[in-house]
């Protein structure tokens, strides 16, 4: 398969228009040495029927349908089959982004509203068109507080992600940047106002890795008396009924946005959200819908604020990104207004109240801890009384993909498990998976 | 009217009348979700950072959010309806079984947090595209975590900075052409090094002797997309790629243009070190309105150690996860945009070795026809012959009617093409970049060219006309200015 229409007198008359023998002629500008000598050393291609064969072979070798426990960023909840339905329509799934307006009104006004949702549920006045994901959305914060400030430091709490921590010193090391990272208290981060600084930024979740729920006006103050932006990473799911970041007054809040209208997707691709206020709209990184109007007045969409971005500002930008993930970010929109305000609500609370009977069943079990009793949403942490990532082995034998082990990323909870629930869980899958994991704990 | 087979146009869409927004369209009380009641005993939560407030979410039904939706993509130009010839961004067909890839439960419904034994099939996934894309490009070993061609940029001037500093050496200079795509300066900015651009000669190709005259040994390395971006193949390229190494710098390839070398040539081959590719361009993964794209690093042996982690690895049949030995750490939050991968994994098992050299062979076919038809009146500056795509100039046409390069892209649009991509690259006036893909017809070709005739022939008596393009679309061209000034980024 080639998906080329041309057919062979077809090629050949376009070659002999062009004054040419074959289709190696093509190439005949390319000096010697840099030409191939032999075919690509790649397998002969495939029919459509078997390659469908060798892609389902391929997923047969994944153990998938485990009911799912695991978050860290990306959760298992009820996505909606209209929102899948609405984003493959080819329309939006085989257009490029939207630089000629006219012919791309329906991807920016869905990014239009993408903004505007994103701008609702974090309390932030400008959002942008979505960012890769959660992690790249931190650097973006990051960057952002840097030039705002024109420091050289930043204050990261212990309890962001991981991987946003590892992503953030990935290139904070290219820049000279220092990343100070401050500890966790029984869960919460316990700011340490001496560090090294003065910070562009503090940068926490909220609610952080462990599920805890961070005290907002803390961090917020402390940067007030810094002079430093305050960031937050937040989950989008628990929206609906914790206090926004732009209420509590942060500057910047990002989001891993897998959950809005994104299958797990093996992590990828997902979507990374991003809102501002006000004073840093033109800061702001990547692309912006805006609304205006055309020769006749009529409203119409088109990519503004144009000369923050890398093709026109080139090496004094300070974002490089171009692709971004515009289909994640219309499916998120989609699912966003599915959800409307008491839906979006209604997830976060039976996630949390599910979230409390299986912590509560499980902390039933013998030998089975928590790591801190400070106040969680939807997710939380605990001490098994055997190893966390044998644990998971043995739950995925019995249908679970339990958690995520925490030993890795914070050894200073060995054994440690972290357990999200989502409103798609069942109190019987709840109850179940409590079994299971007794029995598994028994075993040793 | 009957058109001849295999013409890919559209006109005009059918998204004729606006759309109102979700918020316009909300009703208080009406709603679309539906969930089972709460099965859990119903405590305090005992939150703190409560709030009372709802967001202030539009409320539709279900109806209304299909009809909504439906609407605004009437209102979208797209591959899947008509030709689009946007130079440097390979907007060929994208085939419909890459999308049943990646809907197939196996893979979308795979926690990235999941151990590897559990995911065997999606490490392998990888591997298999990997060896795939080192067989095209001549490389060692490839990551798959940058989910875009910029960030793979970044990543790679990160691999370099991360080699110099293992060689006990800080230089600070990156080099790039002044044909560049833009991502390349702000990249090198971002990895903490300073852009010097180096400027084409009248071949449209890096002026050698300006790149020999530049290269010091403060020079980190150089990046160079080829064929470059007015589509000529640089045929210096292995001196180029020689003068660098001398100085112990290290050459990138920017692969935003691969498609035109696929079984030709191998950047491994021309002296390069590193190189991105774009999936959503050579490997036929779908744009998505603008992302999700992927941008995966492939480097030679001696650089495999610095490369993003973890990689997945081969033991005995057993896959799993390592990180590089002095790898710059990790550029994605889990695994790269996988599913993105996995399409691009089916396209090129569809292929095979034959099917891919054929991608070139007819992309670079395509586009030298196109511009045979079409250069006598939209000069083309360069004498190299062009390869997967050219860089007209409309600048005769403007002086001659005043109708410019946006004008007749947008006039295009009227015709039932996407405009080319104008403007860009810098170095020609009145550019307009045209990439009409392997996968476009003959037909649809000829067409294309007829239109741009028929659009210059027009300026010539009706030139108004064309500047007030385009006509039959949803909405006539935005202001920009007004947008710009008084931003309205929220409903």
């Amino acid at each position: 398969m080639t998906f080329t229409p041309h057919t062979d007198e077809q090629e050949q008359r376009m070659l002999t228009a062009l004054g040419l023998a074959d289709a190696d002629e093509l190439f005949a500008h390319i000096p010697k040495a840099a030409r191939l000598t032999e075919p690509l050393d790649v397998a002969a291609g495939m029919s459509e029927l078997e390659v469908m064969r060798y892609v389902e072979d391929l997923g047969r070798q994944n153990r998938s349908g485990l009911v799912c426990f695991a978050g860290g960023g990306v959760y298992d909840h009820h996505l909606p089959p209209v929102v899948r339905s609405l984003t493959m329509r080819p329309e939006f799934v085989t257009s490029y982004t939207p630089y000629q307006s006219e012919v791309a009104q329906g991807v920016l006004q869905a990014l239009f509203e993408y903004q505007s949702m994103v701008a609702a549920i974090t309390g932030l006045p400008v959002a942008n068109a979505s960012l890769y994901d959660g992690a790249s959305a931190g650097i973006e914060a990051v960057n952002l507080a840097l030039a705002e400030t024109g420091r050289d430091t930043v204050w990261v709490s212990r309890g962001l992600h991981p991987h946003t921590r590892q992503v953030i010193a990935t290139f904070a090391h290219a820049r000279g940047v220092t990343i100070i990272e401050h500890p966790l208290e029984d869960g919460r981060t316990a700011w340490n106002r001496d560090a090294t600084g003065p910070p562009a930024a503090l940068v926490f979740g909220q609610p952080n890795y462990l599920g805890i729920i961070e005290e907002y006006d803390t961090a917020v103050a402390l940067a007030g008396e810094l002079g430093a932006l305050t960031a937050a990473s937040v989950d989008p799911m628990l929206l609906g009924i914790l206090r926004t970041p732009g209420a509590a007054g942060c500057d910047i809040a990002f989001a891993e946005g897998q959950p809005l209208g994104n299958p797990l997707s093996f992590g990828g691709p997902v979507v990374g959200i991003f809102a501002v206020a006000e004073r840093l709209m033109r800061r702001i990184p990547g692309r912006l819908s805006g609304e205006t109007v055309d020769r006749e007045g009529r409203r119409a969409y088109t990519l503004t604020l144009r000369t923050r971005e890398q093709d026109i500002r080139r090496e004094k930008a300070s974002s490089n990104i171009c692709t971004n993930q515009t289909l994640n970010a219309v499916a998120a929109a989609i699912h966003l207004a599915w959800l409307g305000p008491d839906g979006l609500a209604e997830v976060g609370r039976q996630s949390s109240h599910k979230a409390r009977y299986l912590r509560g069943r499980l902390l039933d079990l013998p030998g089975l801890s928590a790591i801190s009793d400070a106040p969680y949403g939807r997710e939380f942490g605990v001490v098994l009384p055997i190893d966390a990532a044998s644990a998971v082995t043995s739950m995925a034998d019995r249908g679970y993909l339990a958690g995520i082990p925490l030993d890795h990323d914070y050894p200073e909870y060995r054994n440690g498990l972290l357990v999200a629930v989502t409103e798609k869980r069942s109190r019987q899958e709840l109850d179940s998976f409590a079994d299971a994991l007794g029995e598994v704990i028994a075993d040793g | 009217m009957a058109e001849p087979g295999g013409r890919a146009t559209s006109t005009p869409l059918m998204g004729g009348s606006p759309e109102p927004t979700l918020i316009e369209l909300s009703v208080p009380g009406r709603r679309a979700w539906s969930f089972p009641p709460l099965d859990v005993p119903e405590d305090d939560l005992g939150f703190p950072e409560t709030t009372d407030s709802l967001p202030a979410l539009p409320e539709v039904s279900e109806r209304d959010l299909v009809a909504h939706f439906t609407r605004l993509a009437h209102r979208n130009f797209a591959v899947d309806l008509g030709a689009y010839p946007l130079g440097s961004c390979t907007m060929k067909y994208n085939p419909k079984v890459c999308d049943w890839a990646a809907e197939q439960g196996g893979f979308r419904d795979l926690h990235p947090a999941a151990p590897a034994e559990l995911t065997q099939g999606a490490l392998k996934v990888l591997l298999e595209a990997e060896s795939i894309l080192c067989a095209i490009t001549g490389m060692a070993r490839a990551t798959f975590q940058p989910p875009a061609g910029a960030s793979g940029e970044l990543t790679g001037l990160l691999i370099m900075r991360a080699y110099h500093e293992s060689q006990g050496r800080n230089p600070t200079k990156i080099l790039i052409p002044d044909s560049a795509h833009g991502t390349n300066p702000a990249s090198v900015t971002l990895a903490g090094y300073r852009a010097v651009q180096v400027p084409s000669d009248d071949r449209g190709m890096v002026d050698l002797e300006a790149l020999h005259a530049a290269v010091d040994d403060d020079v980190a390395g150089f990046m160079l997309t080829n064929p470059n971006t007015l589509g000529l193949f640089e045929e210096d390229v292995i001196e180029m790629a020689r003068a660098i190494h001398d100085v112990d710098g290290l050459v990138y390839y920017d692969g935003a243009n691969l498609n035109a070398i696929l079984g030709v040539a191998r950047p491994g081959d021309m002296g390069f070190d590193i190189v991105h590719s774009n999936l959503h361009k050579t490997f036929a993964t779908p744009h998505g309105g603008g992302g999700p794209g992927a941008g995966p690093v492939a480097v030679v042996e001696h650089l495999v150690r610095f490369l993003p982690g973890p990689l997945p690895v081969d033991a005995e049949g057993a896959l799993s996860w390592e990180m590089p030995a002095d790898s710059v750490g990790r550029v994605h939050g889990n695994h790269g945009n996988f599913l993105v991968v996995l399409r691009a994994l089916t396209y090129m098992r569809l292929l095979g070795a034959e099917g891919l050299r054929v991608v070139a062979d007819r992309s670079v076919l395509n586009a030298r026809y196109l511009a045979s038809l079409v250069e006598e009146r939209y000069p083309i500056p360069y004498d190299a012959p062009p390869m997967h795509e050219f860089v007209a100039s409309a600048a005769a046409l403007k002086k001659a009617t005043g109708v410019r390069a946006m004008d007749v892209a947008k006039a295009l649009l009227d015709r039932g093409f996407h405009a080319p991509t104008i403007y860009f690259p810098l170095i020609v006036d009145e550019a307009l970049m045209l990439e009409p893909t392997e996968t476009e017809s003959p037909e649809t070709i000829e067409a294309l060219a007829d239109a741009l005739n028929e659009i210059a022939i027009l300026a010539a008596t009706d030139a108004a006309h064309v500047q007030a393009s385009p006509h039959k679309t949803p909405v006539s061209r935005p202001d920009d200015a007004l947008a710009a000034r008084n931003p309205k980024l929220t409903w």
